[in-house]
């Protein structure tokens, strides 16, 4: 079961206009899995993220969710699709005329035929596991960043998605909360088998976390490298990848 | 995995103070939402001390599984009874010690209808109070720095001023021509109409051209830039106020007021003559169009101005179109930077930034035609 691919990408070229960001990218997540998308500031990670979620069209490829093209998906399959996802934005994204509860609340109330007890039960539980119970009727403007990155989480939770998709969950985080944050991302993935898709460059959360990674690079416009994060850690032979790991600068890794 | 509720849910009474709840199948949130009203209002009424839910046959629980399970605890432990979960699989086990609350944040208390109202009233009057003293203050400031740059005129930035005063005044002309053209045209239609039965139409070229040189004219293009401009300035600052871009023009030693408000009062100042003058100019021609369309012929109505307006009029009109500009500008700029933070305080700020422009120019009229009067003008 756990070697089931639920997503699958195939030959994917994404670009924006005539500048292409991404060239024949091929890739499989299992489910259950916590995988990890790694690279550069600028190297395309976000955009890729943008294409799984079905956000932008690529160029060129397929990206396929549990069997389904989220590309050429539309009406009732397309909306079975996104139900099986959940997102949490890199700066929240949370909707700043609710309050953290409501945002959580939203889709339920949209999506599902719950009593309105139930749907509160859920969401703060869904508070209460990344910490915030206590800031259920805060709105978004009166929390830190960091807050409002475990609240966009709490909302990527609410439906419970078959997949998470994390967008720099754990940047701009303090180390504590961070640990938790990570904590929280096996927790789901052991007993829910929810599958997460990271996007970010936090090398202890990668480690504590991440079963498998694929490396982008700016320059090839490709995934670069592919395996465990340990294995490429003290085995690549591709020097960008043994600096990012090793947190060395380019001139660095000559001597 | 969204297969149509799935779940089973039994509940018997074992005695009278005991029950046991069987739930078995997929716990999720489709079966959950078909279950739950049953199994709480179920065990609610019972009012037994000692629960038992038996799940060992639940194949699959997400967080709406546990949420359920965590109600009834919760009900159990309201009334002072006792509950024991049985059986639940150690990995859903392991997400009732995720999710598990043992109690429900409550939404904070706001004051009493009475008590809101006081309250309200109070803060109203202390923040008008405030907002008028910001606001002279803030004039204050823009009247010294304007005329220090008077004096120094290469310190304003020019670059910025003429790119505001595009955007401000030259794309703003379609709509203040349109708008006088409209405005002159109905004005004159409306009295046209009443005027003839005195035979007295030709006069309506009298009452249209002193009407728009000393009232109209100005306060309408006032009214256009206040909304076009006014608010884009408020929402422009208070977007830089958000984004904490004017911190960084403080930390780096720039003053705010010379560096953002300064253009945009310049800008504004000298784009509301010109619109005013083009309003008017298109409002006259709505004027002759209905005089023509009443057989009356231009070179009437070029007489008819000639006598009725004169010099002092039209720059008495235009004068207060100065005030007006520095007003509206003053204003959009000072709620501008008033932003405070949260995702609608930007909009909130173009509206307060329209709703006191308006406000202003009336008011300034206002003193304006009092002034005139004892001027004689």
């Amino acid at each position: 079961m756990a070697d089931r691919p639920i997503i699958e990408v195939k030959d994917l070229t994404a670009g924006y206009g005539d500048t292409v960001i991404l060239e024949d990218v091929n890739f499989e997540v299992r489910t259950g899995e916590v995988f990890a998308i790694l690279g550069g500031s600028g190297c395309g990670k976000s955009t890729l993220l943008k294409h799984l979620i079905g956000l932008r069209r690529p160029v060129q490829g397929s990206v396929l969710i549990d069997g389904t093209d989220i590309i050429t998906a539309d009406g009732a399959e397309r909306l079975a699709l996104l139900k099986k996802i959940g997102v949490s934005y890199q700066s929240g994204a949370l909707f700043g005329s609710m309050d953290l509860l409501e945002n959580v609340t939203l889709a339920l109330e949209e999506l599902t035929d719950l009593p309105a007890d139930a749907i509160e039960a859920i969401a703060q539980m869904k508070l209460k596991a990344v910490g915030l119970q206590d800031a259920a009727y805060k709105m978004p403007s009166e929390l830190s960043g960091g807050m409002r990155k475990r609240a966009a989480i709490a909302r990527a939770l609410a439906l419970d998605p078959e997949i998470l998709f994390l967008d720099e969950p754990s940047a701009g985080l303090d180390p504590v909360t961070a640990v938790q944050l990570d904590r929280l991302i096996l927790e789901l993935s052991e007993s829910l088998e929810i599958t997460s898709v990271l996007v970010t460059h936090e090398l202890p959360s990668i480690f504590a976390v991440a079963d498998r990674v694929i490396m982008l690079d700016k320059e090839a416009r490709a995934v670069i490298a592919a395996g465990t994060p340990q294995e490429l850690r003290d085995h690549s032979d591709i020097p960008a990848v043994r600096q990012f790991f090793n947190r060395q600068a380019p001139d660095d890794a000559k001597g | 995995m969204d297969d149509e509720g799935k779940a089973s849910f039994d509940f018997r009474l074992e005695g009278d103070a005991a029950a046991r709840l069987v739930l078995g199948g997929r716990l999720d949130r489709n079966a959950v939402a078909a279950i739950w009203p049953e199994a709480t209002s179920k065990l609610r009424r019972s009012r037994v001390q000692q629960a038992v839910v038996q799940a060992g046959d639940v194949t699959y629980c997400d967080g709406a599984g546990i949420a359920l399970l965590v109600e009834l605890k919760r009900i159990q432990a309201a009334r002072g009874g006792h509950i024991q979960v049985e059986g639940l699989a150690d990995r859903f086990g392991q997400l009732m010690t995720l999710f598990e609350t043992d109690h429900l944040t409550k939404p904070p208390k706001g004051p009493g209808l009475a008590n809101r109202f006081v309250h309200d009233v109070g803060r109203q009057a202390i923040e008008a109070a405030r907002s008028c003293v910001e606001l002279t203050s803030f004039v204050g400031e823009i009247v010294a720095k304007l005329l220090k740059t008077a004096l120094r005129p290469h310190s304003l930035r020019w670059r910025d001023t003429f790119v505001i005063a595009e955007k401000a005044g030259a794309n703003a002309v379609a709509i203040t021509a349109l708008l006088g053209f409209l405005i002159g045209l109905i004005l004159a239609f409306q009295s046209a109409v009443a005027m003839r039965k005195f035979g007295a139409e030709v006069f309506v070229a009298d009452l249209v051209v002193i009407s728009l040189f000393r009232e109209l004219g100005p306060l309408i293009t006032a009214f256009i830039l206040a909304s076009r401009s006014g608010s884009a300035f408020a929402a422009e600052l208070g977007t830089m106020k958000v984004n904490e871009e004017v911190d960084a023009l403080v930390t780096m030693g720039l003053d705010p007021v010379s560096f953002l408000v300064l253009p945009r009062t310049v800008a504004a100042i000298c784009a509301i003559p010109l619109l005013t003058v083009f309003n008017e100019f298109f409002g006259l021609v709505g004027c002759a169009l209905v005089l023509r369309w009443m057989d009356i012929p231009l070179a009437t109505f070029f007489e008819r101005i000639k006598e009725a307006a004169t010099l002092t009029d039209f720059f008495g009109g235009l004068v207060k179109t100065f005030v007006f500009g520095a007003l509206i500008a003053g204003i959009g700029c000072l709620r501008g930077l008033q932003t405070r933070t949260g995702p609608s305080a930007v909009g909130d700020s173009a509206t307060r930034a329209v709703v006191s422009g308006i406000v202003a120019i009336v008011v300034a009229d206002g003193v304006f035609a009092v002034v005139y009067y004892f001027l004689g003008i």
